[in-house]
């Protein structure tokens, strides 16, 4: 982390250059379509979703250290939000009924992060390992002795429109968690990761700080949730609260590297792509695996895929290439 | 009305004893090795199945599965500890980065023993009936092996509570969970103890899981829970404090049969609401010491 290195960010760099890639990935995304087999799309929504999840993810838990197994909770708040207000308002147009879904997640977040974030990680841990559980049981006390049925149908949508909209979520959430983290929330978040009271005592709102990150990156986990679902036509609390979108977020992140952006995509396409292709089939040994490979990951490489490509810097490179142009071998 | 409240009471104190074993060895392995250990549960789960087993192919009492399941369920802990978490202990730079990383690789954990568990014994409800006779106490009516898990638990807490304030082993690993480097200074062998440590708090969630399978079904899926419940025990009774906890299971198991009895589908609802409150009111513990 060699921030006190790095350069003031010019306007170009800063803006065009993210918003420009942003673009250019959008329009990958919307023409891949023309070309392929609907699996494919079926298989790239769901990888987009990975992506997202685990962007969201990382964003807050990778610089705060702040380690959050409630991922599962955030996903079905989403789906629930999005399903009642469905119910309620059918002439919703759908892109606002997924940001109420999102925003039905970050309000959750927030309250969980009120009562929890302040205090120390291991409790936001301990706390948020229960909250998808929680949520299972009630919403399923909840609908069998008040609303007298099991689940609920979703009304089916497109799986082209879905795929739209999710690469679409998906571009918008690298967005943001690109800006996030060169803004001075990301540097406030690393600091306190780093050392928490210290961060206090320069001044940091480390509470404020921790709670706000959170809560924005919610809203995304609860939107992707809200999203797919529409590709399931029948929810209910058990498959909602799935706690095995935990592991997945978890493991594609840790296994991709949390450090750099790139890092939780990377892990989201290749074992969203190796979990789908080659272990669907077998999903207790599949999960037995996962298991196996995420202890792996935290003992041998705990910076991740991508740690390993950052450990060979750039800049050393150059150096060695421009050191042999000269002549001159100083090794 | 009296059968009713004695009812709920002994369904309470014996679910509390066993929610008290199984937070007891969860709060060692917090308290001394820093490992927040999810899948606690997991290793109850093992023990439920070694009881079964036990009985099911050999015929062996619950009663003389504890004595077997203990030693193996530490052999367990010990490998655990020195393939898993001794690794990330010497590779964390700071005990925070050890304590995330291990919760992580504990959550790997989970994943590898319930679905061994599954592949190797399919995923449903094991049962076998031990001791169910019918026990009349002023009106109300038990099975014989709840008053018998309730006796059990009660003494193998107390011998645990003895254990750690009489004998050379249990000052040390005291020692240890109230200040790792001083305790090394007065020449404890500090990792040999974490890797016991660790190893007890497996015995404690076994035996605890063999108790638990006279009473009712295992499964392999059966963990989760019980971790939960093992932490909200222990952060109710403060984190590291095994008194605090023992009194803490027993509070939480009477909530739970209370809650049980007038609706069954909030138990963990109600569980995680006083989790909540303590959290909010006063997180280290009610009997917490400040700053803990």
């Amino acid at each position: 982390m060699d921030l006190a290195q790095r350069r003031p960010p010019r306007l170009l760099l800063k803006w065009l250059i993210p918003l420009a890639a942003a673009l250019l990935s959008a329009g990958v995304f919307f023409s891949v379509p023309l070309f392929t087999a609907p699996y494919v799309i079926i298989l790239m929504t769901s990888i987009l979703m990975y992506i997202i999840l685990s962007v969201s993810w990382t964003v807050f838990c990778a610089p705060s250290q702040y380690f959050s197994l409630g991922i599962a909770a955030f996903f079905g708040v989403g789906i629930y939000t999005y399903t009642l207000l469905k119910d309620a308002l059918p002439w919703a147009p759908f892109p606002l009924l997924l940001v109420a879904a999102g925003i039905g997640s970050s309000i959750l977040a927030f309250f969980v992060g009120l009562t929890t974030l302040r205090i120390k990680g291991m409790y936001f841990a301990i706390f948020t390992f229960g909250l998808s559980e929680l949520l299972r049981h009630f919403v399923m006390w909840w609908e069998v002795n008040m609303t007298g049925t099991v689940g609920r149908w979703i009304a089916i949508v497109e799986d082209i429109v879905v795929y739209r909209y999710m690469a679409a979520l998906a571009v918008i959430t690298v967005l943001a968690a690109y800006l996030l983290r060169r803004s001075r929330y990301g540097l406030a978040l690393r600091t306190i990761g780093d050392a928490e009271s210290a961060s206090e005592h320069v001044g940091v709102n480390a509470s404020a700080v921790k709670i706000a990150v959170f809560a924005a990156s919610c809203f995304f986990t609860g939107a992707a949730g809200a999203l797919i679902a529409t590709r399931w036509t029948y929810i209910d609390a058990d498959f909602a609260f799935d706690p095995i979108r935990n592991m997945f977020t978890i493991m594609m992140s840790l296994f991709g590297g949390m450090d750099i952006l790139v890092g939780p995509i990377l892990g989201a396409v290749a074992i969203g792509t190796i979990s789908d292709v080659v272990l669907a089939r077998l999903p207790q040994v599949s999960r037995l695996l996962l298991g196996l490979l995420l202890v792996a990951v935290v003992l041998f490489i705990p910076q991740g895929l991508a740690g390993l490509f950052t450990n060979l810097k750039w800049s050393h490179v150059k150096d060695r290439v421009l050191a042999k142009l000269r002549g001159r071998h100083d090794g | 009305m009296l059968v009713r409240v004695l009812d709920v009471l002994i369904a309470g104190l014996v679910m509390g004893g066993i929610y008290a074993l199984a937070a007891m060895g969860l709060n060692l392995q917090y308290g001394v090795v820093r490992v927040l250990n999810m899948a606690h549960g997991d290793f109850i789960m093992l023990g439920g199945f070694g009881a079964f087993w036990l009985f099911t192919l050999l015929r062996i009492s619950p009663l003389l599965s504890l004595i077997i399941c203990a030693p193996l369920m530490f052999a367990l802990g010990l490998l655990v500890h020195r393939l898993v978490y001794h690794p990330i202990r010497l590779k964390s730079p700071s005990i925070s980065a050890f304590e995330g990383y291990s919760i992580l690789a504990s959550y790997g954990l989970i994943f590898i023993l319930q679905n061994l568990v599954i592949v190797s014994w399919g995923g449903r409800l094991k049962a076998y009936s031990y001791l169910a006779s019918p026990v009349n106490i002023f009106g109300a009516i038990f099975a014989a092996n709840r008053l018998v898990a309730l006796l059990l638990t009660a003494g193998i807490s107390v011998g645990f509570y003895v254990f750690l304030s009489r004998t050379r082993t249990g000052k040390a690993i005291r020692a240890i969970a109230q200040d790792t480097e001083v305790a090394h200074l007065m020449s404890i062998n500090v990792d040999r103890l974490y890797a016991i440590t660790f190893g007890l708090g497996a015995v404690l969630a076994g035996l605890a899981g063999v108790l638990l399978s006279t009473m009712f079904p295992v499964s392999a899926t059966m963990g989760f829970s019980y971790t939960l419940i093992a932490v909200v025990v222990i952060v109710l009774g403060g984190l590291g404090n095994i008194l605090g906890g023992l009194i803490g299971g027993l509070v939480l198991g009477v909530v739970g049969a209370v809650v049980t009895d007038l609706q069954p589908g909030l138990v963990m609802v109600a569980f995680y609401v006083m989790f909540l409150g303590i959290l909010l009111i006063k997180p280290t513990g009610i009997f917490g010491k400040k700053g803990g």
